[in-house]
């Protein structure tokens, strides 16, 4: 079980103090999969990285009973100067799992060939995305904590993508932001819409999906 | 586990060893590389630190006022200062190329100052053994009179570099103006560390200026260590540790704050 009780996030700015979410709450039971709509600069990332623990919230509480991701944004999480490789053992040191049997896997995936072997700075954008999505297979989470996951590379990626984390890990619970209601329909079984630093929850993803339509959309 | 909300001391204790060993060698590849001589490095610039310093006293004469063998005293001197002032020069804008990292829950803002810190602190250290074996098995230096002392007088300006590092390197999230300051103060300082003179050597008044420094408490106890009763030593150990201390609560205070502040990128 993941809880979220009356969250606040608030930044300081040149311009003041910006409250960027407002009194969240929201729990995610084992299992299931969670959809949080918003257009962009609503605050999606900001709650992501809240429930991953990357950053700690202004005010609230944050109970995680199973074991979460790290925030799955394709991109994020690495070092430049780093080889994809090498980014790979630091990810399995972190987390305290062997990396050298996970080589061949990340290898594959990734279709990076022997750039896996160079610096993370010199990849191109779907490069990095497929590192990144790779090595976040490595590492077997009770949730998954996705951020605008469709952003990046071509359909056939999506669908490699698709297969191993909604497929093959169907069984575990999804957090998955995003501003795109097709891909939330998708995978969700409920959703909530962050509106101006409030969270409305409904029951099922098309209530959600009308209610952002009118207010967000 | 690593995602569950509140693990034991000891599960804490060993993700802490994993993330603090993976930031470590995450240093040392991105700061040495694999080429030439690698993560020798580590302590070879350091030493040819020392060298260099040990050849100009030599050349110039320049036991500042005392008759000890001039390599002996530019290895402690020169040592002791790479060992303290190197620390907060690493963790003064180390929390920015690790932001991506602080993506992981686990990977926190002391991980980073911790990883770097051993690693300066491991590589002024060989870098001192190496040298003092070095010159000793060729009879340039004597060995140490006593080596807890010396033991101990090290350990003691690795704690008051530490300190001083976190406190910078905290203060420097909240404005750069410590990177801007940091660079003429620890050029100012050096004459000032005791390096590169003894306490007694200087007249009274100065004397008691000088000892309001810490890192000149250390040096003085470590060379008294090393060079037995052929120096008068001017220390109090007391007093510098009462100083890390207090910049140790300081610099962890102030560490805590910005660790709630720092946004992954």
């Amino acid at each position: 079980m993941i809880r979220l009780s009356d969250i606040h996030k608030r930044y300081h700015t040149r311009h003041g103090s910006v409250h960027v979410l407002d009194s969240i709450n929201l729990s995610v039971a084992p299992g299931e999969k969670v959809g949080v709509l918003g257009r962009n600069g609503a605050g999606k990332s900001t709650l992501i990285r809240l429930i991953s623990g990357a950053e700690r919230p202004s005010a609230g509480h944050i109970v995680r009973d199973m074991s979460v991701s790290w925030p799955l944004a394709f991109g994020g999480a690495f070092q430049g100067a780093l080889t994809g490789l090498d980014n790979l053992r630091f990810i399995c040191r972190v987390y305290g799992r062997d990396a050298e049997d996970k080589i061949d896997y990340v290898q594959e995936f990734s279709e990076l060939g022997r750039y896996l072997r160079e610096p993370v700075r010199t990849y191109s954008a779907g490069m990095r995305a497929r590192l990144a999505f790779a090595i976040s297979m490595v590492v077997e989470f009770d949730c998954f904590l996705i951020d605008e996951i469709v952003a990046v590379g071509d359909a056939r990626f999506h669908e490699k993508c698709r297969v191993e984390l909604f497929e093959k890990r169907g069984d575990r619970a999804m957090i998955l932001v995003s501003h795109d209601p097709g891909y939330v329909r998708a995978h969700c079984d409920r959703a909530s819409v962050l509106v101006s630093g409030r969270m409305h929850s409904f029951d099922n993803v098309d209530e959600a999906y009308a209610f952002y339509q009118e207010h967000a959309g | 586990m690593n995602g569950s909300a509140s693990p034991s001391l000891l599960q804490s204790w060993a993700v802490q060893r994993r993330v603090i060993g993976a930031l470590l060698m995450r240093e040392i590849l991105t700061r040495y590389g694999r080429h030439n001589i690698g993560f020798l490095w580590l302590f070879v610039e350091p030493m040819l630190f020392t060298l260099g310093v040990t050849a100009l006293w030599t050349m110039a004469k320049a036991t500042h006022g005392s008759n000890l063998p001039i390599v002996a005293f530019a290895v402690t001197g020169y040592s002791s200062v790479l060992l303290w002032r190197n620390m907060p020069a690493r963790c003064i804008g180390s929390v920015e190329p690790n932001l991506s990292l602080m993506y992981h829950r686990n990977v926190k803002v002391m991980d980073v100052f911790a990883a770097r810190l051993l690693l300066e602190a491991a590589g002024a250290t060989m870098s001192f053994i190496a040298l003092g074996v070095f010159f000793t098995s060729i009879g340039w230096m004597d060995p140490p009179e006593d080596i807890v002392k010396v033991m101990i007088g090290w350990v003691m300006l690795a704690w008051f570099g530490m300190a001083l590092a976190i406190l910078l390197g905290s203060l420097n999230e909240r404005t750069e103006l410590v990177e801007k300051f940091w660079h003429p103060a620890a050029y100012l300082m050096f004459p000032l560390s005791g390096a590169a003179f003894l306490v007694d050597a200087l007249p009274k008044q100065a004397q008691e200026f000088i000892l309001w420094f810490p890192m000149v408490h250390g040096v003085e106890y470590l060379r008294e260590g090393y060079f037995g009763q052929s120096i008068r030593a001017h220390y109090d150990l007391a007093y510098m540790a009462t100083f890390c201390l207090g910049l140790s609560v300081m610099g962890l205070a102030v560490m805590r704050r910005i660790s709630r502040e720092v946004m992954p990128e």
